[in-house]
């Protein structure tokens, strides 16, 4: 023949086709498995704790894979930009409080008020997730307090007291900056931890002027005119202006100053409980913790950050296997994977947990005293939903000498009025 | 066998004939620059972040024009822009004449003052970040060996931006070089033969027949730099994110804060107030610079 194929190998090729397509579909898995994917960000303790979770999770429910994507730590644009495109993942993890209000939740997140798994959550972490009466975040992570990890071993050498007024916190410096001892740890390098410091000042603030946090969503307070407010830039400018940062402090890491801490090669290191997880394990021991201190001795207490939220997208397509995984994470196994990863730092905003162990950390241990005592304050961002987004570069000038503590008061009031409007809050 | 060699319309076909050239890539332009350039104005009146969009006037612009870091960022920028695009031009040109004369190697050398300009600024940004790192990173260490102790290029708020130029500077002088290599090339050599005949030296050669011959590229070089150097972003961005603190804000990393904390609209108000203004600033000065270019 002169065109065309055989018959034959018409029908040897068809033949083929068909038993290719026909091991295909009998290859296929006889229960569909559904995949969820998690949004974490990619600091090294973040993602060695989700995926231990997620292995929990997996053993007790082998049809649900979680895949984890990252996203820059210290960048937070990039769930406000998924959120505004449309291409979130299921799952993500995020602040609460404040920064969980600036996601508009009503819009873009999961409602979980009615969800079964929610009794087990901590009445006490519910208002950090909560928007227009409902319920939108389980709670990750426990409790963080805020405040001044030192070194113990440095302390003891110098016979140096836990410091209970700023003015003895002063003197401790001038005693370390004689010995030749860095004795604040600056890491402006990057500068969210410059904000810290102020923040958890914020036990002070409130104890000063109790209704703080209302007259300042409200619009009738604000940092220049309260000093005890003021007073967090000018613990920054005092820290510069005695000269007890580390040599170079404008360019110095996060990580870098926790080795330094853990090393003694500084004293002090203003920062969230958070950070032990990242020290070497073997000096982790050495570092203790002490609130902000304020004017007054008798009333000295620690700022206390409310664990991170994980939240369902509500564009997601697999709402149900996403509310299994949030249930997972607020169960005993949970909290338990969560502790086997990164070690106990404080109880959970859950119902069933694991008891505290017998031996903790020593800066857990000096954490706990403040909860026992009942001296602990949430943080700003916890009851106001104003943050001014420029806190840490406003933090970083004062720090840097470059402001005066009440340029900066100034600076960031301006900056929280331009996010009050921007976010429409009557009154401003 | 015509009466005309064209009809009219055959004469309109082949008038348009070119722009059926330009169309895809006009399309394009107009789809990505021109469209997106002029819905910003639209949303520049919006309050507009994940809550929705509420028409506010010119609230956005007067809330640019209060932030208190604004003016910094200002100056900065055009300190920013001045020094670069000045740089480009002084070195680019001795570069230029250097790579168009009988130099060893030149071929060698005109691939290495280029490559700069092809890699990823953010690459570029993070690396130099790293060598200027007090005591690791290289440049510091090189700055010690020669008795500059505690260098803290990027530390100290004095040398950030300076530092950060001196690199935009090192990765954008190749596309200069380039420009001028080519008005050289461009300058026919019979000149310099009558140059020669009547008496002038290598210098005179240069000041006299070159530097005037080279005026378009120079103003191409001008033009380019600074609009860049005003707009300049990503490397301000790698290398200190604005900082320390505010002292290394430009005009663009000033609107991308905005962007970041989700004021959409505000940041694009911002936007459009870097259009006019690089706007105001170019045109002029590309008139003046063509109008030198005619008249001599």
């Amino acid at each position: 023949m002169k065109f065309g194929v055989s018959r034959r190998r018409i029908a040897a090729v068809a033949a083929g086709v068909l038993s290719l397509s026909a091991s295909i579909v009998g290859a296929a898995p006889a229960q569909a498995a559904t995949t969820l994917t998690w949004l974490v960000d990619d600091g090294e303790q973040t993602l060695a704790v989700a995926n231990a979770e997620i292995a929990a999770f997996q053993k007790r429910n082998p049809t649900i894979k979680v895949v984890l994507h990252k996203r820059i730590a210290t960048d937070a644009n990039a769930v406000m930009t998924k959120l505004a495109a449309g291409n979130m993942e299921d799952i993500f993890s995020y602040n609460t409080g404040s920064l969980f209000q600036a996601l508009n939740p009503a819009k873009t997140i999961v409602d979980l008020t009615k969800e079964p798994f929610m009794k087990d959550v901590s009445a006490s972490f519910k208002p950090a997730v909560k928007a227009g009466g409902k319920v939108y975040g389980v709670p990750y992570g426990p409790a963080m307090g805020g405040g001044i990890m030192y070194n113990r071993k440095v302390f003891a050498k110098l016979g140096l007291q836990v410091p209970t007024t700023w003015a003895q916190f002063m003197a401790n410096n001038a005693k370390l900056k004689a010995a030749g001892i860095p004795a604040v740890i600056g890491s402006y390098g990057e500068p969210w931890t410059a904000q810290v410091m102020l923040l958890a000042d914020f036990y002070n603030v409130q104890a000063a002027v109790p209704n703080f946090a209302a007259q300042y969503t409200a619009g009738k307070a604000n940092y220049q005119f309260t000093s005890a407010a003021t007073a967090g830039f000018q613990h920054l400018s005092d820290i510069y202006d005695g000269g007890y940062l580390q040599k170079n402090y404008s360019t110095t890491m996060f990580i870098d100053a926790l080795n330094m801490l853990a090393n003694g090669d500084g004293a002090q290191y203003p920062m969230s409980l958070f950070a032990l997880a990242y020290m070497p394990k073997e000096k982790v021991q050495d570092i203790g913790v002490f609130a902000v201190p304020g004017q007054n001795a008798k009333n000295n207490g620690m700022t206390v950050w409310l664990s991170n939220g994980v939240y369902i997208n509500a564009k997601s397509k697999q709402v149900a296997a996403a509310k299994k995984f949030l249930a997972f994470l607020v169960s005993k196994a949970g909290t338990d994977a969560f502790t086997k990863s990164q070690g106990y730092q404080g109880p959970y905003f859950t119902a069933k947990q694991s008891p505290a162990p017998a031996t903790v950390l020593p800066a857990i241990a000096d954490m706990t005293k403040y909860f026992k005592a009942g001296k602990t304050a949430a943080a700003l961002e916890f009851v106001s939903p104003l943050k001014g987004p420029n806190l840490p570069n406003i933090c970083v000038a004062v720090g840097t000498g470059q402001i005066s503590a009440v340029v900066g008061a100034m600076q960031y009031d301006d900056d929280v009025r331009k996010q009050a409007q921007q976010l429409g809050l009557s009154g401003w | 066998m015509f009466k005309r060699s064209t009809t009219p319309f055959m004469r309109a076909r082949l008038r348009s004939y070119p722009v059926w050239f330009a169309l895809p890539l006009g399309a394009v332009f107009i789809v990505l620059y021109v469209l997106p350039t002029a819905t910003s104005f639209y949303y520049a009146m919006m309050r507009w972040s994940l809550f929705g969009t509420d028409y506010v006037g010119f609230d956005n612009y007067k809330l640019f024009f209060d932030d208190p870091f604004l003016v910094g960022g200002l100056r900065n920028t055009l300190v920013y822009a001045g020094i670069t695009s000045g740089a480009k031009v002084v070195i680019g040109l001795l570069l230029g004449v250097l790579l168009t004369s009988s130099v060893r190697f030149r071929g060698i050398l005109r691939n290495i003052v280029f490559f700069p300009v092809l890699v990823s600024t953010i690459a570029v940004g993070l690396t130099f970040q790293t060598l200027m790192k007090p005591d690791v990173g290289l440049i510091d260490q090189a700055l010690k060996f020669f008795g500059i102790q505690d260098a803290q290029l990027l530390g100290n708020p004095a040398t950030a931006l300076y530092a950060v130029a001196a690199v935009d500077i090192w990765k954008g002088i190749g596309l200069a070089t380039v420009i001028y290599i080519a008005g050289m090339a461009a300058i026919p050599t019979e000149y310099y033969e009558a140059a020669k005949v009547d008496g002038a030296s290598s210098w005179h050669g240069f000041r006299f027949v070159t530097l005037p011959l080279l005026r378009p590229a120079t103003n191409t070089v001008i033009i380019l730099s600074l609009i860049g150097g005003l707009r300049s972003f990503d490397l301000i961005w790698s290398m200190t994110g604005g900082g320390p603190g505010f002292a290394s804000d430009v005009i663009a990393s000033l609107i991308y804060k905005n962007y970041q904390s989700g004021f959409y609209g505000l940041s694009t108000a911002g936007n459009v107030i870097m259009f006019i203004a690089i706007a105001v600033i170019i045109f002029p000065l590309s008139r003046f610079l063509t109008k030198r270019e005619v008249a001599q």
